[in-house]
């Protein structure tokens, strides 16, 4: 099985009524570093994504992955992710039964993916009335049970406390220790710090500077991303 | 008036064996009719919500028309189809409980499909980008979805059992209303009012109600009871 990375976006716009989110956005992600995309609100970082892992059809452009079959082996977490009216458990175990797992592995390897993420517990209960923390493990958990190659993140610990947000963070350090490509949107520069090994920096749906994190900061090179810099940290 | 009530309420109670050979025939056919409707109508309001192919908004419009079908117009179809000249005819099913289920089907199928395809499709729009994140799309998004909300989809499946327990015009047409074989409670009803005999029929008239009650009142406590436990 030869890997799907690296990821190449050639010239990739995208546009809606005739508006330009993303405007001719040139990139190769390589396995390894852990990729952190910042950006304004709006910047355009969710649809970058989108675009990434196929969820969204570039107006123009292209995007190519190394070797075939890159649909099974990437997976994302969304900001708000959607549960099934079913367990914990059964969440995972959806995932794998969609990802072609035969079923005699499914509980095994659903619950070892619960165990990850710390969720054993509550591996039984309905999923939709978990926390938000605890959805968004649960999330994570699905994402590991199909141990991908790449891993989407947008914004995935938004609307969650310290507490969750560190849980999540340790989720994220174990996924790219395992070996899995991570790419994760935030809006929060220590965030950014704590996990990423280089920066995508948007602005208005263009890429602004790509720099390894220790030169991002304390510096960045774009006036743009110095700019952001410079109101975002204050506050983090 | 009240003489009558009083009558109907005793007939009731005393178990008249008459009236709930009727109410028993009555519940077989809609319930029957509701099930098949139900088998048929929640893949197909799935698809509709999920699938994109051409003439997918004219289905739509069409299955939503659908919805206001006259009984009386979907009880002369189907005896058409079904009368010995029609091209179902050799089956002789005109004026047996079978035809009374098939035009109740017929009837029903619309409210059915239409309200499930409403519910999914809303229901589709925050799934979507999950699912196919998943690699999860088409009639397997659609199968997922329908399983997620099934509880929510009672509501349109009791829709279509109140149509189906009341209306007369179509089990009227192609049942006969022969007595002991395709009498039901709505064509009995029809039949005794316009014979006089009230009390039979205001007897049938709260029988009628108190089912449709209890059947909506068992759906309620379902959802209710599915809501706490799957969130
Ligand atoms: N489907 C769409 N139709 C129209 N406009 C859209 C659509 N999706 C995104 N946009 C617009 O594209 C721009 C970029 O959106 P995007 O969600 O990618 O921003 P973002 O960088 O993720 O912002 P945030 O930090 O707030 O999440 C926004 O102006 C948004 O309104
Ligand atoms: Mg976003």
């Amino acid at each position: 099985m030869s890997a799907i990375l690296p990821l190449r976006l050639e010239e990739v716009s995208y546009a809606v009524d005739g508006r330009r989110i993303i405007e001719r956005v040139s990139l190769v992600l390589e396995a390894g570093p852990s990729t952190i995309i910042l950006g304004a609100n709006g910047a355009g970082k969710s649809v970058l994504m989108r675009l990434m892992h196929g969820l969204l059809a570039p107006s123009a452009g292209r995007i190519t992955w190394s070797s075939q079959g890159a649909r099974r082996r990437q997976a994302m977490v969304f900001q708000r992710p959607v549960m099934l009216r079913r367990s914990a458990l059964d969440n995972v175990v959806y995932a794998l039964k969609v990802a072609g797992v035969p079923a005699a592995q499914r509980e095994r390897l659903a619950q070892e993916a619960l165990d990850e993420v710390g969720l054993r517990p509550v591996a039984r209960r309905p999923a939709r009335v978990l926390s938000g923390g605890e959805q968004q493990r649960l999330a994570l958990a699905r994402a590991w049970a199909l141990h991908p190659e790449v891993l989407f993140l947008d914004e995935p610990t938004a609307n969650l406390d310290p507490g969750a947000t560190r849980e999540i963070e340790t989720i994220i350090k174990a996924f790219d220790a395992a070996g899995t490509k991570v790419v994760m949107s935030t809006h929060s520069l220590g965030q950014a710090r704590r996990l990423g090994d280089e920066v995508i920096f948007l602005h208005q749906g263009r890429v602004a500077e790509r720099s390894p994190m220790d030169q991002f900061f304390p510096l960045p090179a774009s006036p743009e991303a110095a700019a952001f810099v410079k109101r975002e940290l204050p506050w983090d | 008036m009240l003489e009558a009530l009083g009558s109907g309420l005793r007939l009731v109670a005393t178990l008249d064996l008459r009236l709930w050979e009727i109410v028993g025939l009555s519940l077989g056919v809609s319930l029957s009719a509701v099930a098949f409707a139900t088998l048929l109508g929640l893949p197909l309001g799935a698809v509709l919500a999920v699938g994109r192919f051409p003439g997918r908004q004219a289905a739509i419009v069409v299955l939503n028309a659908l919805m206001g079908l006259p009984p009386v117009v979907v009880g002369l179809f189907i005896y058409l189809l079904l009368s010995r000249a029609g091209p179902l005819g050799e089956f002789g099913l005109l004026f047996t409980p079978q035809a009374m289920v098939i035009a109740q089907t017929v009837l029903v199928l619309p409210i059915i499909a239409a309200l499930a395809r409403q519910a999914v499709e809303d229901a589709w729009r925050d799934y979507e980008e999950q699912l196919r994140s998943f690699g999860v799309e088409g009639w397997r998004g659609a199968l997922t979805v329908l399983w997620d909300i099934r509880f929510s989809l009672l509501t349109a499946v009791m829709a279509g059992l109140g149509r189906a327990s009341a209306e007369v015009g179509a089990v009227m047409i192609v049942g006969g209303n022969i007595d002991g074989v395709t009498r039901v409670m709505t064509t009995a009803i029809a039949l005794e009012t316009s014979k006089g005999d009230l009390p039979l029929a205001l007897g049938l008239g709260m029988v009628l109600i108190a089912i449709v009650l209890a059947l909506n009142a068992a759906a309620q406590v379902i959802k209710e009871a599915a809501l706490r436990r799957y969130g």
